[in-house]
């Protein structure tokens, strides 16, 4: 078994385990970083594809780099995103749960629709 | 079993035990350091996939910066854990299990039974680089023949800016973000803020004026400015800027504005939009990828540092 | 480069190795934070310091070897900032376990 498939199998579990973690875990933080993980098993499975495209002097294609370098920065946009919707929650809410029967209990902080 | 196939198989089973811990712990603040240590190690494996580029990318921004995004959220949400304990029955674990298993399997089901004669587009970055200039492929993929890409990436970014702006209180609308960071004046901390920019900013330059030729570029030596520009504002030395400032607005859009006007160009003057005259294409490419690298910095350390939360006195 | 250079490559990455091994076992193993930043301490520059020092003859000109003299002393720089800011926050009893 070559390195390649090797790290392929590894990209395909990252991608099973961040699923699993994202549909299980309740808490959104952890919701995040198992979406997170199954991104990059989603990167690594598109930089495999690249790899075995190696042509041209080149060990690994570029439009799949480039596209992977693209999709990093964006991930990492929509992470910070994210983060700052669940501190804007936490402090509207006092908790950052995602049930919707949840009890509010508001700190004060931000009068409601502020 | 060569050394090498050893070597990657440890890396590859470390991924692995990182991601299972990533998951599986405890505590939510252990379970985010071990995602930092696995986008650190996935950076290696894409060292191991010849995809240097990536790996640079990945180390900056997946890791690190994407790393203390989440380390900051987890200690300050550190104290919640106990109130959000409703963890699902165990029908939808077992599903959840079932499902995850399936997909991961067809996955490796598709890595292991790739056909042989991979599809590339190698040749054809290396045949068009000399329209360009430049000796990168994966440069010049990004800012020429997949620029489209690149330049809508970059609006983006702007509007994750715009949306975690958008979640500030009245109070603070248009005020500074992120909390006041106070520290020793004399310490150690703000020491290493004053001795380590200078060199940062080098490196930061350097990263972006050898991606034209070898790896490097605006994404991984604009990860780099920005954390100099963090590492001065949390040891107290600067201050965010605040969200209304019409300056940092406008080096916010600097660099996607610069690109869609030379797009234009492109549209009035030659073949297409984003046609670069073959003449200036690589004098244009590194304005563009100048613009760039400022608002990358800025927009980054930006994101970082969250919502406004301090009103600007008037 | 030469065969001389390889057996100095070798032993000096070697020993590297080493402290790195070391450092970790004791960061695993070590009671509290101090000693802990203690055992890091040999990982991150004397065990980095062996690596770059072995791979400077295989440095392919005097500009790389630059550069990797250049990472030993940023992470020097690093770790000797991160570890005062550690252990003062331990010494507080701050958040650091």
């Amino acid at each position: 078994m070559s390195a390649v498939t090797v790290f392929g199998l590894t990209a395909a579990a990252a991608v099973g385990l961040g699923l699993y973690g994202l549909i299980t875990n309740p808490q959104p933080l952890r919701k995040l970083l198992a979406f997170n993980l199954l991104g990059s098993g989603v990167f690594l499975l598109f930089g495999i594809i690249g790899r075995r495209g190696a042509a041209a002097g080149f060990g690994n294609d570029p439009v799949p780099q480039a596209l992977v370098i693209t999709g990093i920065v964006v991930a990492f946009a929509a992470t910070a995103l994210a983060i700052a919707l669940l501190l804007r929650l936490f402090r509207t809410a006092g908790s950052t749960t995602l049930r919707s029967d949840a009890p509010r209990m508001g700190r004060g902080a931000d009068a409601p629709g502020g | 079993m060569s050394i090498t196939t050893v070597f990657e198989s440890v890396l590859a089973a470390l991924v692995l035990g990182l991601a299972l811990w990533t998951i599986a712990v405890r505590e939510t603040y252990s379970a985010t350091v071990g995602f930092v240590a696995y986008g650190l190690m996935v950076a290696l494996i894409w060292v191991g996939l010849d995809a240097i580029d990536v790996a640079l990318t990945e180390a900056a921004i997946g890791g690190g910066l994407g790393g203390i995004v989440l380390l900051g959220a987890a200690a300050r949400l550190r104290d919640t854990e106990s109130t959000a304990a409703e963890t699902p029955n165990r029908m939808v674990r077992l599903g959840a299990a079932a499902l995850s298993a399936a997909i991961a399997a067809a996955l490796a089901i598709a890595i292991l039974l790739l056909p042989d004669a991979a599809p590339t587009l190698a040749p054809a970055a290396v045949a068009n680089a000399a329209a360009t200039g430049l000796a990168n492929p994966v440069t010049n993929v990004l800012m020429a023949f997949r620029g489209m890409d690149t330049a809508l990436e970059k609006v983006v970014l702007l509007l994750a800016i715009v949306g975690v702006w958008s979640l500030a209180s009245d109070q603070a609308w248009g005020g500074r973000p992120g909390p006041h960071h106070e520290a020793d004046p004399n310490g150690v901390l703000a020491f290493l803020a004053r001795l380590l920019p200078p060199v940062g900013i080098v490196i930061g330059v350097y990263i972006l004026w050898t991606g034209a030729d070898h790896p490097g570029g605006a994404f991984q030596g604009g990860a780099v400015l920005a954390s100099m520009w963090l590492l001065v504002i949390m040891a107290g030395l600067a201050d965010t800027p605040p969200a209304s400032s019409r300056r940092l607005r406008l080096v916010l859009v600097a660099g996607p504005g610069l690109f869609f006007l030379v797009g234009l160009g492109g549209l009035c003057f030659g073949a297409a939009f984003l046609a670069y005259p073959i003449a200036h294409a690589k004098p244009l490419i590194l304005g563009i990828e100048t613009a760039m690298l400022l608002t990358i910095a800025a927009t980054l350390a930006l994101l970082l540092a969250g919502a406004p939360e301090r009103s600007v006195p008037r | 480069m030469s065969y001389a250079g390889d057996i100095v490559t070798i032993a000096s990455v070697s020993a590297g190795a080493f402290f790195f091994l070391a450092g970790t076992v004791g960061l695993l193993r070590f009671p509290d934070t101090l000693t802990r930043l203690h055992a890091l301490t040999k990982a991150d520059n004397l065990g980095l310091g062996f690596v770059v020092l072995g791979l400077l003859p295989q440095a392919a000109s005097l500009r790389d070897g630059l550069k990797l003299i250049s990472i030993w002393l940023l992470a020097l720089l690093a770790g000797a900032t991160v570890s005062q800011l550690i252990a003062r926050s331990a010494r507080q009893g701050g958040p650091a376990r």
